[in-house]
């Protein structure tokens, strides 16, 4: 067990080099943006470029980006303090390491805040169509769901910002500032609740749609006839034998998901304007701010693949039936 | 009795005379596609999902070549103009809005019209009075059409002859007489062409406010034209209106203005876009902030955007399906390769793939190969997932065993014998990449990575971005781009289901 995870951590940071070098190679080919002269002394850039290695070969930049990455104690701090360059044509001359650092939060509040709305929603609607299957409840539910599913997150953000913020005004257009209110006051929820809304949608249909489909086939299974058989009320064989098992599958799922929140929503966060990093990378991709891309890049590769192993590996640890690594 | 050595005259034949042969079968063989389409036919919300995409599709194909407007077709003036359908005008469709305007704004739209007799205002549905400034309110429904009016053209001598000429043997009047104020309103406001008549106060041009108005305060407009003794100042000898008070006094409207290039003209603007383009202005979708039509706009972009999937999915197919099955069918080494090949190109979110395709190569080959090129670099893993599975699941059995002990080699193996098992999942997954372009297409254009925008191009996308600057006064420029996708995507879903039923009933009702 332990070796066959240390196998998989080990082979993930394999791959996330790999992607991370061919990305690097990628990025470094392309032609440096030029310097904006307006307002900064072009010199000056030029200088900090020649003294960041820009114009040493991309392999030994290569080098120096991965020692800037993993540099301990640097400054006042005495732990990691990680380099990754500074902003060229957005947030100039800051760190990037620490502008993303500022803008992590709302994006995990913002995610974060969905995710526990939608989990309980989601899964008591899969548990009641589940338990309603072909009936009316169950159609109509697995209708919706459908219908859900089908339509691109960005159409609920249109409808929700066009009516609970055009039409009703009930909720304010942008996100409070961290300035004014903590990132836990109700003042921020509201502000968020939009963009909540509109990311729940999504997690509440696909997570009711998988839900209904686990359950409802472990309510087949001979076990819970025995266990009806054996004198267990209907709930009872339900609560504690049917949903345990259907859980096993659900629950990899829900961490995935609470792993993707660090991500975020690229198209979500434009919309309702929050500030969070998946705002961040897309005006990276459009300023052609190759540093910030580059950093950004690497944090959602690394998201990516540490979603998919942490899926892999827990079901393993949910269910010690499932033997991990056999084939 | 001893079996080993029998006489061969032992021997002998059970039936002599005649053929052993089975009965022939009376009902017809029914292949793998009949019977997958005879329980597709079964399944009616898949057919009728079938149907719509059909129509979504001939939508996008025929509207561009039948269309008056094509997506280059920018007009300055009826820019984010309302939704107007002829045949669906009593159901609101009509291009026409409630807004709420003051007295200024009352006798603005008020007057658009009065000239030839209609009115830019269809309906008063209400005017109350202002308690805090004792000012009146109106609630007006205004067509976004003809709120347009009258502007301003500068014509060369032969294009004035011309459009003399159409007036004369049509009949319709296009130019119309110039306001007293024309320097001053040309200068001062876009639509200042609307403001014939005599203004409540001379000096501001931006208000609007007529000189007169009834108890009611209804507004007297009274004309105040340019005059001129000579009835043919400026050469105009074409139609002139009947209008109470040219004439008069030996002094006659001024329709053209002589200027160093040619002239200067009033002219209605729905009539000479007429005349400049063949056909009045309708847009049945209404149009967005650059004046382009919405509705053909949508379907260059589903045309952009079903050619792109299309030819994505079959790429995507044949790339699949060799590659899952080379990966199923040799296993050991060679997959063990292949999979952290496709893991590795797995583990980059697409959002980057297509940032670094557009930035290496949009400016080489164009944004629409380079965005071609992302879909394909990791679009086929789906499907080589699924052929690999497949193949892993046939690849031992006894009949493929037995083919290959009678000696088949591995390329009659794999596409004879365990491919054919293959094909239900892979027309699914083929058909359900199209969706998905749809959608990463939308989103990339949408987020500005990708910019399909030149000219006599547009994207779903695109046109999503538009609209959301404006969501708020003009939700329409949104509302058809996000209605068109979520109809694809939920027909696309449910056709994608009713494909996997038939062609696998026993995975019915199960999620892939």
């Amino acid at each position: 067990m332990f070796k066959y995870v240390m196998k998989r951590i080990l082979l993930m940071i394999v791959t996330f080099f790999i992607i991370a070098t061919i990305c690097f190679v990628l990025i470094k080919l392309l032609p440096l943006p030029a310097v904006k002269a307006q307002g900064r002394d072009v010199n000056l850039v030029e200088q900090k470029r020649e003294l960041m290695g820009y114009n040493k070969p991309i392999l030994t930049q290569y080098w120096i980006y991965w020692k800037n990455v993993f540099h301990f104690g640097g400054g006042d701090s005495k732990g990691w303090s990680p380099d990754f360059g500074v902003g060229e044509q957005m947030y100039i001359s800051l760190p990037v390491f620490d502008v993303i650092k500022e803008k992590l939060p709302y994006t995990i509040v913002v995610n974060l805040y969905s995710i526990l709305i939608a989990i309980p929603i989601g899964l008591l609607l899969g548990i009641y169509a589940a338990l309603r299957k072909n009936k009316w409840q169950d159609h109509v539910v697995s209708t919706a769901v459908m219908l859900v599913v089908s339509v691109p997150s960005y159409v609920y953000a249109f409808l929700v910002q066009y009516f609970l913020c055009f039409k009703t005004g009930w909720f304010p257009l942008t996100v409070a500032s961290r300035e004014t209110t903590t990132f836990f006051s109700m003042a921020m929820f509201k502000s968020m609740f939009p963009a909540i809304l509109s990311l729940c949608f999504a997690t509440i249909a696909n997570l009711c749609r998988f839900t209904r489909a686990e359950l409802s086939e472990v309510l087949t299974g001979d076990y819970l006839l025995l266990a009806r058989t054996k004198g267990l009320t209907k709930n009872q064989a339900i609560t504690r034998h049917a949903l345990r098992n259907a859980m096993v599958p659900i629950l990899p799922m829900i961490l995935g998901e609470f792993i993707g929140i660090l991500g975020g929503s690229l198209i979500i966060e434009g919309i309702f304007g929050i500030p969070g990093i998946g705002k961040l990378y897309i005006t990276s991709i459009g300023l052609r701010d190759y540093n910030f891309f580059m950093a950004l890049t690497f944090f959602y590769t690394l998201i990516n693949l540490s979603a998919n192993l942490v899926v892999d590996l827990s079901y393993g640890f949910i269910d010690p039936r499932i033997k991990m690594g056999a084939k | 009795m001893e079996y080993g050595n029998m006489p061969k005259e032992k021997f002998v034949f059970a039936v002599r005379e005649g053929k052993i042969a089975d009965k022939k079968l009376d009902t017809k063989p029914v292949g793998y596609f009949r019977d997958a389409m005879r329980r597709f036919k079964k399944n009616k919300s898949s057919v009728a999902a079938a149907i719509i995409i059909l129509i979504l599709f001939l939508f996008a194909f025929i509207v561009p070549l039948t269309s008056n407007y094509t997506v280059d077709d920018r007009d300055g003036y009826y820019k984010m103009v309302l939704p107007k359908s002829k045949l669906f005008a009593w159901a609101g469709w009509d291009g026409c809005t409630e807004q709420s305007e003051s007295q200024a704004g009352y006798d603005y739209y008020g007057g658009i019209g009065v000239e030839y007799g209609s009115s830019a205002i269809r309906k008063m549905r209400g005017r109350e009075i202002d308690p805090n400034t004792g000012n009146p309110i109106y609630t007006l429904y205004v067509d976004s059409y003809e709120k347009v009016g009258f502007i301003y053209v500068d014509l060369t001598e032969d294009e004035y002859a011309a459009l003399k000429q159409y007036q004369n043997d049509t009949g319709i009047h296009v130019v119309y007489p110039m306001p007293a104020n024309y320097k001053t309103n040309f200068v001062a406001v876009t639509n200042g062409a609307n403001l014939w008549y005599k203004l409540a106060d001379e000096s501001d041009k931006s208000s609007g406010e007529a000189r007169d108005h009834d108890e009611e305060g209804n507004p007297i407009y009274t004309p105040d034209y340019l005059t001129k003794k000579n009835i043919n100042y400026g050469k105009y000898d074409s139609l002139r209106l009947a209008i109470p008070g040219d004439g008069d006094g030996g002094q006659y409207y001024v329709y053209a203005v002589g200027n160093q290039t040619g002239y200067h003209l009033r002219v209605l603007y729905k009539e000479y876009y007429n005349y400049i383009n063949g056909h009045y202005a309708t847009h049945l979708f209404g149009a967005n902030q650059h004046g382009q039509d919405i509705f053909v706009c949508l379907a260059y972009g589903a045309r952009l955007s079903f050619l792109l999937a299309i030819s994505v999915s079959l790429i995507n197919l044949v790339i699949g399906v060799v590659y899952g099955a080379m990966e199923g069918y040799y296993g050991g080494t060679v997959d063990l390769i292949l999979e952290r090949v496709t893991e590795i190109l797995d583990g980059v979110p697409f959002i980057v793939v297509a940032a670094l395709f557009q930035m290496h190569l949009a400016k080489k080959v164009g944004p629409i190969p380079s965005l071609l090129f992302a879909f394909i670099t990791t679009g086929w893993i789906g499907i080589a997932y699924r052929v690999r599975t497949q193949f892993y699941r046939f690849k031992n059995q006894e009949y493929v065993l037995a083919a290959r002990t009678l000696g088949a080699s591995d390329r009659r193996l794999i596409f004879r014998h365990i491919f054919p098992n293959a094909i239900g999942t892979i027309i699914t997954g083929t058909i359900l990449i199209i969706p998905y372009c749809f959608y990463s297409e939308s989103m990339l254009t949408y987020l500005g990575i990708v910019n399909l925008e030149t000219s006599g191009v547009t994207s779903v996308g695109t046109m999503l971005s538009h609209g959301q600057t404006y969501l708020s006064t003009t939700p329409h420029i949104l509302l058809f781009p996000a209605l068109f996708i979520s109809l694809l995507m939920i027909a696309f879903n449910l056709f994608g289901n009713g494909l996997r039923d038939a062609f696998n009933p026993s995975l019915r009702g199960a999620d892939e």
